[in-house]
This record gives C-alpha cells, structure tokens and sequence, in this order.
C-alpha cells in the first residue's frame, strides 16, 4: 500500500490549480480528484490534461467515488457559504477537510505553530485561516513563545490582481478571522488586522508587518532568536518567505518586517498571499499523510 | 471664472484630517471647542473619527488620545445644527464599527478606497445606506487614475448605495486642469440626484484653486479644514476658502469672521507644528504621496538618518498607496542598513 493519501480538490479556481500543480510533486499527498460545477471550466479542463479525474457534478459529484478510490483528504477552495455543506458531508464518509475559505468552523492550522497538536488529535475539519493570517501569525507566535504579548497587530499588504472577489466582497471577514487568529494561535491576549490592497503594476510581492507588545521589556536576544527559527520553519513549505527588516525594537514594542515571495506555480510569484495558503493548506495535509504513515494518528476506518 | 450664484456645503476635516497633524492626540476639550466653534459658524458637516478612520487605533497609524467613541459622545449632543461624519477605510474599519458610530448619532458616513479598490466597500456602503445614512464614495489618491478609470469606479460605489462621490487628491498632487477634468467626468457620469465632492491638500499650494475649479465642474461639496489643520501641508483652509466664495458671490452660509476667529483663537494655538508647505510636505505633492507620510517620514530621518524626502520620493515611486505607513520605516530601515548607518 502507498503511503501517500489520496486527495480531492473542490475549487478549480486558481487556488485549487496552484494547489494541485504543488500536490503532484508531494512525496505523501496523490492529487485524484478536481471538483467544479461547471463544466467548461479551465481549470477542470487544465486538471483533465494533467491526469486528474474531474467532475462539474459539485460535491455531490465525487461523493460515490469518495471510498472507491479511497479519497481520504478533501481541499475546500470554493467559497465560506457553501464550505460547511461541503464539510458535512466528507467528513460522513471519513474525508479530513482541510478548508482554505474564511468559512472557519473548524480550529485554525498554521503549520509551524500548532500543526502537530491538529495531526496528535485528529481534527476532521481544519481552517487555514487567511493569508494575511499563515503570513504573520508565525511571526507573533515567535514573540509569544520568549514572553507575554498583550497585544498583536498585522498589516498585510497585497496586489490587487491577487485578491479575488469574494475577498473583496467581504472584506470585514479578513480582518475579523485574522485578527482572531493573532489571539488564539499567535498567543497576543489581543489582536487586530489591517489589510492594504495595492494596485502597482508591476505587481508588488506581499508584503506583511506584524507588530507586538509585550507585558514588560522585550528580551531582544531571545526574539531575534526565536523569530529567525520561526522564519526557518516557514520556508520549509513556502521557500520565498523573508525576513525584510527587524525586529526592531521601541520600548516594549516589537515589529518585523516580512515579504512573501510566491513559488509561482500557477499564480504570479507576486501573490505570495495566494502561494502561502496553498502551500500551508499541503504542508497540513502531508502531515497527517506522515502522521497516519507512522502509526501515530489512525485515519476513520473503512 | 464665475462662480455667481452657486451654492456648495462645506466640510470640516480639522478634526479627523488634523489627527495625522496632531498624531490623534487632540483632546475631549479641544474635539469640543473645535466642533462648538464650528457649529456656531454655520459650518453645517464636520468629520470627526482617528486621522485613518473608524477603527483606526493601532501601533501602525498611531493609537489615539480617546477612542472615536469617546469623542463623538462628547461632541454630537453639543451640536446645535453642524452633522458630524465619520471616515471608514475598509481593511481597518468594519461594519461593527460603522454601527457603533450610528449608534452615536454619526449622520455621515464616508467610505473610503484607493481609487481603484472600490469593489471592497460594498457591504460598507450598503449597510450605511440602508441605516438611511447620508453615504459617500471616497475614491483616494484620485492623481493615480484617469477620469474614465475614476468615473468606473465611482460608478460602483453608486450602485452600492452612495449617494455622494468624491475626487479625494490624497496627495495634493492635483493642478487645477486636472480638477476640472476628474470632476467634470464624475458630474456626467454619475446619476443626476448623486452629489460630487472634492478633496484637497495644500502639498502643491492648489488647494483652493482646485476646490474653486471643482465647484465650476460641478462639485456641491468641498472639504477644507480650519487653519488648514490636516496631514502634509493641511487641507483647503477653510477660513481662506470662505472668504474667497464671499468675493465670488458663492453661497456656503458659513460666517467668515467667526470661522476666522475659530481658526486663530482655536485651532493655531493647538498645533504641534505650524502647518506649511515645508520641503517635505512639498516633496508629497510633487512626488504624488499619501500626505499622512509626512510625519511618519519625518521620525524616520530622525531615528534612522535617512532624508525624509529621499524616503517620500521612492515611496511614490514605487506606487504606495494610503494605509502603508509601515513601509516607511522599512524602507528607512533597508537604507540606513545599506550606507552602513545601522549594523547590518
């Protein structure tokens, strides 16, 4: 038996086409299916040229192949409204979802910084939170780790070509669910987002500032520290992640200076913002495919 | 030009506007004897909220003296006929806070976008229209686009719900000329019952040259700030800007000795720095830069030596727009590194 799981996709938009042009060279994750709903789509046809089995059929579409080809992992790259549908019934049938829309119900995944506890205790639904989110949450989890932050604030900034509709649709839901994020995963006890949209051409990278303030004065060593091994573990998965500037530091306030560059897949190398997600929503599903290899986390029994 | 016999509503920004100039440090009192002042002038629309709008607060753009809250509770129940208006950048503020400021008695509620971004403010604009609020369409850094690219976009914000657009010259790069064509293409374009307005600094010494060519081209509001209090070289000074429609025979119903007398008696005494067009100040309207920059800038040279100007120049050219403050001090800061200023 393989020890790569095999995945679906639901999403041909340019998110589930980046994500499956990553997952075809994944040592643990086999990209199998590509769910839309609409047939002439580009992105159902780009994914039939690659080998992948597509149907416009919706979920619905793919469930009655779901135990047949021992689809185990679902991406959910379509939109908040129709994910937790999407959610329910995968999960029926014993699919992990990992969901890339703001929909949220369930826990927040950021790789580096609370991925393994996800992968010990088999969260059947995970969110990656936003972009904004993967970009810099791991930035204040490396404050939080050397000592109390009580307030954690993120600026993301990202080119306009890189932010589809429905993020502009419902912009609130960006800053409400990152800034969330910031607390329960950063460990700030408060957190606020901003996002900035830049139309520039040519495009600008992504570019991310994440401020924090500590309870008392900041060990400078001890950050700095923390910070380039947190920025280490985030280029692991996302190679175009750099430290631009900091940490600097202001009497208790701490601010780094980050770039995303992308991986340039299927989407420019400037959205960065777009490339971090699919790269963290991979990363979440290789760890379980690793995980369930070792013995340590059993999938739902078939 | 003739200007005869036209009317246009003007609108105070000293006190939101102004918070850059003040770095959001204006106090309860000062708040309230401003916008006291202004009531009893006849200035009947005062913007009141932090420099970057409702939700504001942060260590990137400055926490405020009070929250926006804490002043509208403070000045609204003091108005006799002024209507207080609140800015709102979508990306900061949000819809919470949009109905906090609603429930305060806030009867205006601008939502602001770079000029090209206005597809985020729907659900902004639509909710404040829908609370029967007067809701405008600010289309930011207007320099940056063409009239039919800002006429597209404004277009947008009206089917949201605005009932007013703004031309806002974020940068005060604006010459006359170029008023008159972004103006006169918003006034034919949009629908008929939607007003125009103009926004202006004083980076270029436009200022009222431009809000003058605005009302020709059909503009029926025009910010200005009294003493000209507001980021880079401050707003259309409003004082000036009254007297000037007095000689034009221009109604604003706005009484110019007692607007004059809130900026000398009020409004100078309170400011941090004299507002002028400085060399920095200068540099945004020539280099077409979000004028909220200049402070920013100005504590960059300080802390990291690197000219203010220099930064301000290589922040238009790399096309940043309003809200990037941050990449102020990383800019200064990959400078100051590179001449070996800072340790590397």
């Amino acid at each position: 038996m393989s020890k790569k799981l095999r995945a679906a996709i639901i999403g041909p938009g340019n998110i589930g086409t980046d994500l499956l042009m990553k997952m075809c060279r994944s040592q643990w994750i086999e990209p199998v299916w590509m769910v839309g709903v609409d047939p002439e789509s580009e992105g159902l046809k780009r994914a039939r040229e690659m080998g992948i089995k597509t149907t416009a059929g919706g979920v619905d579409g793919l469930l009655p192949h779901v135990l047949d080809d021992d689809i185990r992992i679902a991406f959910d790259a379509t939109s908040a409204y129709v994910h937790a549908e999407n959610s329910r019934k995968l999960n029926e049938l014993g699919v992990i979802m990992i969901d890339l829309t703001p929909a949220a119900i369930g826990p927040y995944c950021v790789p580096p910084v609370n991925l393994k506890e996800h992968a010990s205790s088999l969260a059947m639904n995970v969110n990656m939170v936003t972009c904004g989110g993967q970009a810099t949450i791991p930035m204040v989890a490396a404050v939080s780790r050397v000592q109390p932050v009580s307030y954690g604030e993120i600026v993301a900034t990202v080119s306009s070509g890189s932010v589809g509709p429905g993020t502009r649709q419902n912009i609130d839901e960006f800053t409400r669910t990152t800034a969330g994020a910031v607390e329960k995963i950063g460990g700030a006890r408060r957190g606020k987002a901003i996002i900035v949209i830049n139309p520039a051409e040519p495009p600008l990278m992504m570019r991310d500032t994440i401020h924090c303030l500590t309870d008392d004065e900041p060990n400078q060593d001890a950050i700095r520290t923390s910070v380039l091994e947190m920025v280490r573990e985030v280029q692991r998965y996302v190679p175009g992640y750099k430290l631009i500037n900091g940490p600097v530091f202001d009497g208790r306030k701490v601010s780094i200076f980050i770039e995303v560059e992308g991986l340039g897949d299927f989407l420019p190398k400037s959205a960065g913002n777009l490339d971090i997600m699919t790269a963290a929503g991979l990363r979440t599903a290789e760890m379980f495919a690793e995980e369930a290899h070792k013995g340590t986390l059993q999938l739902p029994v078939r | 030009m003739n200007l005869q016999g036209k009317s246009v509503r003007l609108h105070d920004m000293s006190l939101r506007d102004g918070m850059h100039a003040k770095q959001h440090q204006i106090s309860i009192e000062q708040m309230v004897s401003v916008a006291t002042g202004l009531d009893a002038a006849g200035v009947p629309l005062i913007e009141i909220t932090h420099g970057d709008g409702l939700g504001g607060a942060s260590l990137n753009y400055g926490f405020p003296a009070h929250s926006d809250e804490e002043y509208f509770c403070a000045v609204i129940p003091q108005m006799k006929q002024a209507k207080v208006s609140a800015l709102l950048l979508p990306g900061i503020g949000t819809l919470d806070h949009l109905k906090m400021a609603h429930e305060h008695g806030v009867s205006t509620i601008r939502v602001a976008t770079h000029c090209t971004e206005a597809d985020v403010s729907g659900q902004h604009i639509g909710m404040s229209a829908k609370m029967g609020l007067d809701t405008v369409g600010f289309l930011m850094m207007a320099h940056m686009v063409s009239p039919e690219k800002l006429l597209e976009q404004a277009r947008l914000m009206e089917s949201y719900g605005a009932n007013c657009i703004y031309c806002t010259d974020s940068a005060g790069y604006m010459l006359p000329d170029e008023v008159t064509q972004k103006i006169g293409a918003l006034r034919a374009g949009l629908n008929a019952g939607t007003e125009v307005g103009f926004h202006g600094h004083h980076n270029m010494g436009m200022a009222i040259a431009n809000s003058l060519a605005a009302i020709e081209a059909g503009a029926a509001r025009i910010d200005g700030s009294v003493a000209g209090l507001g980021a880079g070289a401050g707003n259309t000074p409003l004082e000036v800007f009254v007297a000037v429609l007095e000689r034009m025979g221009v109604n604003s119903g706005v009484d110019l000795y007692k607007i004059m007398d809130v900026a000398e008696d009020l409004v100078v005494p309170m400011m941090d720095q004299p507002i002028r067009l400085d060399r920095d100040a200068l540099t945004l309207g020539y280099a077409g830069v979000y004028s909220s920059f200049l402070l920013f800038a100005k504590r960059a040279e300080q802390k990291y030596g690197i000219a203010a100007r220099e930064l301000l120049v290589e922040l238009g050219r790399r096309g940043t727009v309003g809200g990037q403050e941050d990449m102020i001090e990383d800019l200064a800061l990959t400078l100051s590194r590179a001449r070996g200023v800072l340790p590397t």
